[in-house]
């Protein structure tokens, strides 16, 4: 069966992103934005500005990047001395320890993941901008993983938090959060951001024929 | 799943099509039987999908997830003791610690995700469904449930708890950690407030919000 897939916008309607409810595309866009008739959400054919804000994140999460890996995330301070711990070296400190398998999970969050996500959200904006035809359903995929695996970076945070949280022990014992963590951290927001203002809708309009 | 066809749009239609949130096809509803998702036919994207007695065991869950959140929120949530010192310290303590040294971005960072937005998406569940349950429309419903819809990704207890496990392996040759009440509450939220939201059917929550209002 050949022919043009009928989607919401081919057919003038548009999709609340919140309830999903479909509504007409009103004649005239530019008076105002309109609201979902069920929800009251305001109601858009397409996430607005989908590719430029996403770039913007993007190139601001990539920039953090670099802060983020450098820079010292915390300094464990025991008997005076400092000993500072960058993402990686935290790592390599667990596998030292014996720790495998939690330094796994620790690097795969930690340096896979943000990694996987800025290429990935780069090669998915670069392929909506140059209109390509190949593999859309794989694209969405992609997408979808960017979507629900970027969260799982912020252990290392929340690692920090419970830390400093658990050994505050004056001259025996202190650890300090430090400026790595306000990148790394921001890495993390951005990319979440950039990957929910990218609109894998726009992978398939440029798809026209059935196959 | 069949696509809709283009030519059959006229305005009582619009209830009877879904458009896939991610490539934006047309699909006909159909009616489901218990258990039962139906996915788009050109991206294999969720559109939605039919949960029995889901108000009543959303709330049930939601009502369960309050309690947890109560206890792991006020209880200790680890001990750690070093050469005879012990330490206490409570879910809330590491946010404490991030705003003492002046370091708030990462202190309303954790606070949000490890706190308040899992509160709010509990206290946002129950608000609505509970009064819609008994065929009442809450003040703001609408506003409300897209924040619960919102908190899905910025609450994020699940990742806390592997940031805890990590922390814990790092100190276990330093100092002897015991945990608390919190921590096991803890564990149980992030199950109860898992299972809620697999039970929550969010179609059915603004459909009968719609026939209400
Ligand atoms: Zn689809």
């Amino acid at each position: 069966m050949r022919g043009v897939y009928p989607t919401a916008a081919r057919s003038g309607l548009m999709s609340c992103h919140a309830c999903h409810q479909l509504s007409r595309i009103p004649p005239v866009l530019s008076e105002g934005e309109p609201i979902c008739p069920r929800c009251e959400a305001h109601l858009h054919l397409r996430k607005p500005n989908s590719i430029s804000r996403t770039w913007a994140l993007l190139i601001a999460a990539y920039i953090l990047y670099i802060p983020a890996n450098v820079l010292p995330v915390m300094t464990v301070i025991s008997f005076g001395k400092g000993e500072a711990d960058t993402i990686l070296s935290g790592v390599k400190e667990l596998i030292h320890a014996g720790m495998v398998p939690i330094a796994l999970l620790v690097f795969f969050a930690s340096i896979t993941v943000p990694v996987l996500k800025l290429l990935a959200l780069t090669y998915l904006l670069l392929s909506v901008q140059y209109k390509s035809q190949w593999r859309p359903r794989e694209r969405t995929k992609l997408y979808r993983m960017t979507e629900v695996v970027g969260r799982w970076s912020m252990i290392d945070i929340f690692m920090i938090s419970i830390l400093i949280a658990l050994v505050k022990l004056d001259a025996v014992a202190t650890i300090e959060p430090g400026p790595g963590a306000i990148s790394f951290a921001a890495v993390v927001i951005l990319t979440m951001f950039a990957a929910m203002s990218f609109d894998p809708r726009l992978i398939w309009d440029n798809i026209e024929e059935k196959s | 799943m069949f696509p809709a066809r283009s030519n059959e749009m006229n305005m009582s239609a619009l209830h009877s099509l879904i458009a896939c949130h991610e490539c934006d096809l047309l699909h006909r509803v159909q009616s489901l039987h218990y258990g039962e998702r139906a996915k788009c036919s050109r991206c294999g994207a969720l559109l939605y999908a039919k949960k029995r007695d889901s108000f009543e065991h959303t709330i049930i869950l939601a009502l369960a997830s309050l309690i947890f959140f109560t206890l792991a929120n006020f209880f200790p949530f680890m001990t750690f003791e070093l050469n005879g010192r012990v330490q206490v310290s409570l879910l809330s303590t590491g946010v404490q610690e991030f705003f003492e040294r002046d370091m708030w971005e990462l202190g309303i960072l954790v606070l949000c995700a490890s706190i308040i937005f899992p509160a709010l998406k509990i206290l946002g569940m129950l608000y609505v469904l509970g009064p819609l349950e008994f065929n009442r429309r809450p003040w703001h419903a609408a506003l409300v449930f897209r924040m619960v819809e919102h908190c899905r990704t910025w609450a994020m207890m699940d990742v806390y708890l592997l940031g805890v496990i990590v922390a814990v392996v790092k100190l276990s040759d330093l100092a002897n950690l015991v945990p608390g009440v919190a921590i096991y509450s803890f564990v149980a939220l992030i199950f109860t407030l898992a299972a809620a939201d697999s039970a929550l059917d969010t179609h059915m929550v603004w459909e009968k919000m719609e026939k209400i209002s």
